[in-house]
């Protein structure tokens, strides 16, 4: 499982947890997270995101 | 050695700007020249501070060193700068003259401040960047009471925010509903009803007459006559694009600096994104299309000239008590609203004659069917 970190705003989508808020189920990989998803936080889209960590 | 890329301002739009180029190009010297501190930090937490309990140091993400170290570039900072000289392809900072390849305007947009009467303007606040935040918290420290101006996007991102920082708030705006022109008057009700959840108290209609200290305290007069003690005033009743320099170099200017598709001002070798820029008409003070025209521009500087094109572009309000998502309808565009829902929870969409979605506002559970209805949403730069 891997973590990405938007680089606006610096949060974290960790796929062992997934985000459950916005209907991704734990354990989604990022590539499987929808092309249209968008931050949380700050709004950006995937592109936004970069790989911090390969666990 | 010949002459820099040069970034004039290190706020998400010259620091994302300076690391997409990067990505392309690890060769070219880059100097980024920014009037504050220079660190990293991501604006929009800027309203989230005080909930997440973080103070300045702690929404700052790196120190202007390590960027210059990440960036491969040079960093000044506290450097304003007093000219461009656009014949020449330079720069004034006092009397030095910075030569530049390519110049882009990274300076972002500035508050407004309305004028008030009174003997108190030393209690009147505003948060455009880190700097301002980190003022702010030092001045709220200890204190409970916090008149807000300005009910819009900001304003009331502030007032949840220092609601949940345990601040008694009452907000301020001449306006019968929160953020006016951004959002149906459904939707605006939620939010505020979520807000005054919280505690903060409106007062939609008048504007601050005057501010006077008494004693520790401030009175504030409204002009429709009611007195409201306070510590503190923080302002946030709007933005306005930085163009001062750029017109006086000669550049075209409008609300913001005029830059084509191609994020080019009315000169060659000299671009505009972010706050400051109005692209193609559009000036939008939003990260989303920052971060868009960061990476088109990159690609334009490192070689290859690239069209920004903005699609969708909802914006995501933080007023956790109510969540909200809205996308106004594009500019010149007319349609019918319909609205569904009640109390927090509103659907509120905008179609025009055709049927076809023109905008939306989500609030409560109805931001859920965000992601469904952003695929109908149509480009705003196509």
């Amino acid at each position: 499982m891997k973590k990405w970190q938007c680089v606006v705003c610096g949060l974290i989508y960790d796929e062992s947890q997934g985000w459950p808020d916005d209907g991704i189920a734990a354990g989604t990989l990022w590539q499987d997270v929808p092309e249209d998803w968008l931050c949380p936080d700050c709004g950006v889209g995937k592109l936004d995101f970069e790989m911090i960590e390969i666990g | 050695m010949s002459a820099p890329v040069v970034i004039v301002g290190t706020g998400l739009a010259g620091y994302n700007l300076a690391r997409e180029f990067r990505k392309l190009d690890s060769e070219t010297p880059l100097l980024l020249i920014t009037a504050d501190e220079g660190r990293s930090y991501s604006k929009p937490m800027l309203s989230t501070g005080f909930a997440k309990n973080k103070d300045a140091d702690g929404l700052s993400m790196a120190e202007p060193g390590a960027m210059a170290d990440q960036l491969n570039a040079e960093i000044r900072t506290h450097t304003r700068i007093s000219g461009i000289d656009p014949g020449h392809k330079q720069l004034w900072i006092g009397e030095e003259a910075v030569p530049y390849r390519d110049l882009i305007l990274a300076w972002g947009a500035e508050v407004i401040r309305v004028p008030v009467e009174g003997d108190a303007d030393d209690g009147i606040f505003s948060i455009n960047d880190l700097e301002d935040y980190a003022r702010f918290r030092t001045a709220a420290a200890g204190k409970q009471r916090i008149l807000l101006l300005g009910a819009g996007l900001i304003g009331c991102e502030f007032a949840n925010d220092l609601s949940l920082g345990g601040y008694q708030v009452e907000l301020v705006a001449p306006c019968e509903q929160v953020m006016p022109g951004l959002l149906h008057p459904a939707a605006a009700a939620a939010v505020q009803a979520g807000l005054e959840g919280l505690g903060a108290r409106f007062h939609l209609g008048p504007v601050l007459a005057s501010l006077n200290h008494n004693g520790d305290a401030l009175e504030a007069h409204l002009s429709d006559g009611t007195l409201i003690e306070c510590d503190l005033v923080l302002s946030a009743v709007g933005l306005r694009p930085r163009i001062e320099l750029a017109a006086a170099a000669g550049l075209a200017v409008n609300r913001g600096v005029v830059v084509d598709r191609q994020l080019r001002t009315s000169h060659a070798n000299i671009y505009a994104l972010g706050d400051c820029a109005e692209v193609d008409g559009i000036n939008l003070l939003y990260v989303m299309p920052l971060m868009t025209s960061a990476r088109a521009l990159a690609q334009t500087l490192a070689g290859t000239p690239t069209a920004v094109s903005y699609g969708p572009m909802p914006v995501t309000v933080k007023t956790p008590v109510c969540p909200l998502v809205v996308s106004p309808p594009p500019r010149g565009l007319q349609g019918e609203w319909s609205v569904e829902g009640s109390g927090a929870d509103i659907k509120a969409l905008c179609h025009d004659s055709s049927g076809a979605l023109l905008g939306y506002a989500l609030t409560g559970t109805a931001v859920q069917d965000k992601l469904a209805l952003n695929k109908l949403l149509p480009a705003l730069l196509a």
